[in-house]
C-alpha cells in the first residue's frame, strides 16, 4: 500500500515515454523534455473543477501547437481507451499523479 | 406735354399738408396727388404702393387739383414709337438745296448687346479654320463657322447686328455643302496617305508555359492503442518503482542517469560526426574517380579504344602512346627508383622514389598510384632514407616490401592506415651495409610466413622472414666470395623456385641456389659495368635478359655462357623488362630519354619503337610492363611516372598458316624463342 501512496505522490512519473526524437535529431530532445515541461504545469496547479482536465488540455494543446507544430491533440482523463494515428515520432503517453493518463500526438 | 410748373405744386403740397393733418383718410390725398400730375402720375402710383405703409410724404412740387380734375378721365395709348426718338430729324438736301425732314425715323432702341464669337461653320472664316485643324468635331466647326460673322457684326453696328445675323444664317445654309464637302476631302486625303504611311508590327517571343507541381510526401504516420484505466496506471507505477529499485542498485557504482542521458546524448553526436566523415570519404573517392575520368577522358578512352592505324603502315615499327602522367609535388626532386604493378588489381603499382646519388641522399618516397586516379597517389609514404626498390606481394597485394639506401628493409601493410611500415629492420637485426638494390617477395615458407629476398652492395643475398611481429633474416649467400663483389639486381626464376641470378656491380652474373650459400652454379661474364636489371623470360624456362650501363642489352640461354643476342642502345641502360604476353618482346629504357622496344620474332637486330618519351635531358630510370594492359610505365629521374600505350604492331602475336588455329598458351612462345634460339646456337656452333 505504500507503493500506491508513492506512486500517488509522485509526480511526473511517466509511462512509455514515446517520445521519440524527430527526424532533426537536435529538435528531439527539445520536443521530448520541453513537451513534459508543457504539459505538467497545467497539473500543478489545479483548481479542480469540472472543467479541469478540458482546461489542462487546451493549455498543453495551444502551446504544442505553437511551438511544434500545426495539429496536435491532447486527451487527458482517468479512464478511457483510445486508437490514434499519429505522426511517426510525435506521441507522448504518460501516466501523472498516480491517477491520470495524459495522451498527446500529433497528426494535422 | 406741359411741364408742370413748380409754383403750383409748391402751394397745393402747401395746401395738402394742412389738410392731410386735418382729414383723416391718407387713401383720398394720394388719390389727389396723382390726378393732378400727368407724367408724375406713373411715378406717383408706383410711390403709393410702398408709401402705403409709412408716412405719407408730399413732394414738395406736387400740383394740387380739385376733385373734379382728379376725376378727370385721361386715355393713354401705348405704342412702339421710341420715346426717346427724335421726331423731326432734318437732313439737308443737295438736290433742293434747302434743309428737308426725313419722312421716316428709325425707332428701335437697342436695350442690351452681347458680342459673341461663335461663327457660322459654312462661312468664309470657319472654313478657313477647319482648313488649318484639319478635321475637328462638329461642335467646333460649329464655333468656327458661328466665329466668321463676328468680324461681320462690327462693321456693320450694333444696331444692324441682328438683321446680319439673320443673312450670316441663310449664308451658313449655303456654305453647309461647302463644309461638308471640305470634311471629306480631309477623308479622302487620309486614305490616300495609306500609301506613305506603313505599319510596322511585332511581337516578342513568349515563352511558352511550362507547368511544374511537385507532391511531397505526407509525413509517415503509425496507429496506437492503449486504455488509460486505474488499474493499469497502478500497474505501471508498481512496475515502474522495482524498474527504479534495480536501477539504484546498479547505480551506485555506475554513473548517475543524468550523465548518462547526457553520454548518450554525447555518443549520438559524436556518432553522427564520424559517421558522415567516413560515409564521406568512400563516396568521395568515387567522386574523386569519375572526376578524373571526365577530365581525362580523351586518355581513357585512348587507353581503352586507341589503335593506332598507322601502324599498317610501318612495316616492323610500332610508336608508344602516351597516356597518362602521374606526378606527385614532394617527389618532384626524387628520381623514381623502383616500380612494381600490382598483381591483383592491375591498375594499381608501386612508386619507389629516392636518389641515386651518393652526395645527394634525402628522404624518399613510397607511392601507390592508380591508373583510375592519375592526379594524387592513393597511398602516400614519406621516408628517411631513399626508396630503392619496391616489390608488392603476389597474393596479399596489401604487402609492400622496400628496400633502403641505408640498408634498411621494411614491410609496409596497405590495410594499416599508418604511416610507419608494419616491419623494418634495424642494425640489430641484419639490416644491410649498403643500399638495397631489389627486393622480391617469395612464397611463403613451410610455416606459412611470408618472406622475401633483398640484395645489396654490401654482398648479401638476404632472406627476411615475417615471423609474427619481427623480420627475422638468414643469409642466403655472400657474394663477397669475390672481395670486390656487390651485388646490383637480381631475379628469381619463375618456375625454379630456387634458381636465381644476381647481377654485380662489376659486370658479372651468377646463377645461384638457394640452397647453396657459398657458391654460385655459374658465371657469366656480361658486362663491362655494373648490371643493372637481371630478368628471367616469362614464359621460356632458359633464357634470361640483362642490361647494363655500358650500353648493351644482352639475352642469354643460361646453359651457355655466352650471349644469344646483343644490342648497343647508344646510351647507358637503366632497366630492361620482358613482355608478359610474349617470349620474344622486350623494353629497355636508357639515360637518353628513350624507350626501345624489340621483338626478335619480327626483328632481330633492331628496335621496333625507339621512342623519347621524356624531355632531354631527364634520365628514364626504370620500366614495366602492365601484366594485362597494354600499356607499360617509365619512371624518370624527376619523379615523374608515365605511361604509355603499346601500338598493335608490337604486340603482334605470329602469323600462323591460314586454316590452322592459332596456338595459345606458354608453349608457343617457348617454341618461338626456341626456333630463335636454334639458330643461334647452329651458328654459334657452327663458329666454334
Amino acid at each position: 500500500m505504500a507503493e500506491t501512496v508513492d506512486g500517488k505522490k509522485e509526480e511526473a512519473d511517466y509511462k512509455r515515454l514515446h517520445s521519440f526524437p524527430l527526424i532533426r535529431v537536435s529538435v528531439a530532445y527539445m520536443i521530448s523534455s520541453s513537451s513534459l515541461s508543457l504539459s505538467l504545469p497545467p497539473f500543478i496547479s489545479p483548481s479542480r473543477t469540472h472543467y479541469f482536465f478540458q482546461n489542462a488540455a487546451r493549455m498543453i494543446k495551444e502551446s504544442m501547437d505553437k511551438k511544434f507544430g500545426s495539429s496536435w491533440h491532447v486527451v487527458i482523463g482517468e479512464g478511457f481507451g483510445f486508437e490514434v494515428t499519429h505522426e511517426i515520432k510525435n506521441l507522448l503517453y504518460m501516466f501523472f499523479g498516480g491517477s491520470l493518463a495524459v495522451c498527446v500526438w500529433k497528426c494535422s | 406735354m406741359p411741364v408742370p410748373q413748380k409754383h403750383a405744386a409748391v402751394k397745393t403740397t402747401q395746401e395738402f399738408n394742412t389738410r392731410a393733418q386735418s382729414k383723416a383718410p391718407v387713401a383720398k390725398g394720394v388719390k389727389v396727388i396723382g390726378r393732378k400730375k400727368d407724367d408724375d402720375d406713373r411715378i406717383d402710383t408706383g410711390e403709393e404702393e410702398w408709401m402705403q405703409g409709412k408716412t405719407l410724404v408730399k413732394p414738395p412740387d406736387q400740383l394740387d387739383l380739385t376733385e373734379a380734375e382728379l376725376k378727370e378721365e385721361l386715355t393713354r395709348i401705348l405704342t412702339a414709337n421710341n420715346p426717346h426718338a427724335p421726331q423731326n430729324i432734318v437732313r439737308y438736301n443737295f438736290k433742293e438745296s434747302c434743309y428737308k425732314p426725313i419722312s421716316s425715323v428709325d425707332q428701335m432702341a437697342v436695350h442690351f448687346v452681347l458680342e459673341g464669337n461663335l461663327v457660322h461653320k459654312d462661312s468664309h472664316e470657319a472654313r478657313r479654320q477647319v482648313a488649318k485643324q484639319g478635321v475637328t468635331e462638329d461642335m467646333i466647326v460649329e464655333d468656327v463657322v458661328a466665329e466668321e460673322e463676328k468680324p461681320d457684326t462690327p462693321v456693320t453696328g450694333q444696331l444692324e447686328g441682328g438683321e446680319d445675323m439673320a443673312e450670316g444664317e441663310d449664308g451658313g445654309g449655303e456654305e453647309r455643302p461647302d463644309s461638308v464637302d471640305i470634311r471629306a476631302g480631309k477623308k479622302e486625303q487620309k486614305l490616300t496617305n495609306q500609301f506613305n504611311f506603313s505599319e510596322r508590327a511585332s511581337q516578342t517571343l513568349n515563352n511558352p508555359p511550362r507547368e511544374r507541381s511537385c507532391q511531397t510526401r505526407p509525413p509517415p504516420r503509425a496507429h496506437f492503442s492503449s486504455t488509460a484505466n486505474q488499474w493499469e496506471i497502478y500497474d505501471f507505477y508498481v512496475e515502474e518503482l522495482q524498474r527504479q529499485e534495480k536501477n539504484k542498485e546498479k547505480q551506485k557504482a555506475q554513473p548517475s542517469k543524468k550523465e548518462e542521458d547526457k553520454i548518450k546524448k554525447k555518443m549520438i553526436t559524436v556518432e553522427t560526426q564520424s559517421d558522415d566523415i567516413t560515409k564521406i570519404t568512400k563516396v568521395s573517392k568515387i567522386i574523386e574517380h569519375m572526376v578524373n575520368q571526365n577530365t581525362f577522358d580523351d586518355v581513357a578512352q585512348d587507353f581503352r579504344y586507341f589503335e593506332d592505324a598507322s601502324d599498317e603502315f610501318r612495316e616492323q615499327e610500332g610508336t608508344l602512346l602516351p597516356l597518362w602522367k602521374f606526378q606527385y609535388d614532394r617527389a618532384k626532386r626524387l628520381s623514381v627508383t623502383s616500380l612494381c604493378w600490382n598483381k591483383k588489381h592491375k591498375d594499381f603499382f608501386a612508386v619507389g622514389l629516392g636518389s641515386y646519388d651518393f652526395t645527394k641522399q634525402g628522404h624518399g618516397m613510397l607511392l601507390f598510384n592508380s591508373l583510375k586516379n592519375p592526379t594524387y597517389p592513393e597511398f602516400i609514404f614519406t621516408t628517411l632514407s631513399s626508396v630503392m626498390c619496391v616489390d608488392i606481394h603476389e597474393n596479399l597485394s596489401y604487402l609492400v616490401a622496400v628496400g633502403f639506401y641505408d640498408g634498411c628493409v621494411a614491410v609496409y601493410n596497405l590495410k594499416e592506415h599508418s604511416d610507419q611500415p608494419a616491419y623494418m629492420s634495424t642494425a640489430k637485426t641484419g639490416k644491410h651495409t649498403d643500399p638495397v638494390w631489389q627486393v622480391k617477395w617469395q612464397k611463403d615458407d613451410l610455416d606459412s610466413n611470408h618472406n622475401f629476398f633483398s640484395v645489396s652492395s654490401d654482398g648479401r643475398v638476404v632472406s627476411w622472414t615475417l615471423v609474427k611481429n619481427e623480420l627475422v633474416f638468414t643469409d642466403i649467400i655472400n657474394l663477397s666470395l669475390d672481395s670486390t663483389a656487390c651485388g646490383t639486381a637480381f631475379d628469381f626464376h619463375k618456375q625454379i623456385d630456387y634458381l636465381f641470378l644476381v647481377g654485380t656491380l662489376d659486370g658479372k652474373i651468377h646463377k645461384c641456389s638457394k640452397s647453396y650459400s657459398s657458391q654460385f652454379l655459374e658465371t657469366y661474364d656480361a658486362h663491362n659495368m655494373a648490371v643493372d636489371a637481371v630478368r628471367w623470360n616469362h614464359h621460356h624456362p632458359d633464357v634470361f635478359i640483362s642490361c647494363s650501363t655500358d650500353w648493351k642489352v644482352k639475352i642469354w640461354d643460361h646453359t651457355i655462357t655466352t650471349p644469344m643476342f646483343t644490342f648497343d642502345l647508344n646510351a647507358a641502360v637503366g632497366d630492361v623488362v620482358w613482355g608478359p604476353y610474349s617470349s620474344t618482346v622486350f623494353a629497355a629504357v636508357t639515360n637518353d630519354g628513350k624507350i626501345h622496344v624489340f621483338d626478335l620474332s619480327i626483328n632481330k637486330f633492331e628496335a621496333l619503337c625507339q621512342q623519347a618519351v621524356v624531355a632531354k635531358k631527364t634520365k628514364l630510370s626504370h620500366i614495366e610492363f602492365n601484366p594485362v594492359h597494354p600499356i607499360l610505365i617509365v619512371g624518370d629521374d624527376r619523379g615523374y611516372v608515365t605511361s604509355l600505350k603499346l601500338s598493335p604492331n608490337l604486340r603482334k602475336k605470329p602469323k600462323e598458316k591460314k586454316g590452322q588455329e592459332l596456338p595459345k598458351g606458354p608453349e608457343v612462345e617457348i617454341d618461338k624463342m626456341e626456333k630463335l634460339l636454334s639458330l643461334l646456337r647452329e651458328s654459334g656452333s657452327n663458329q666454334a
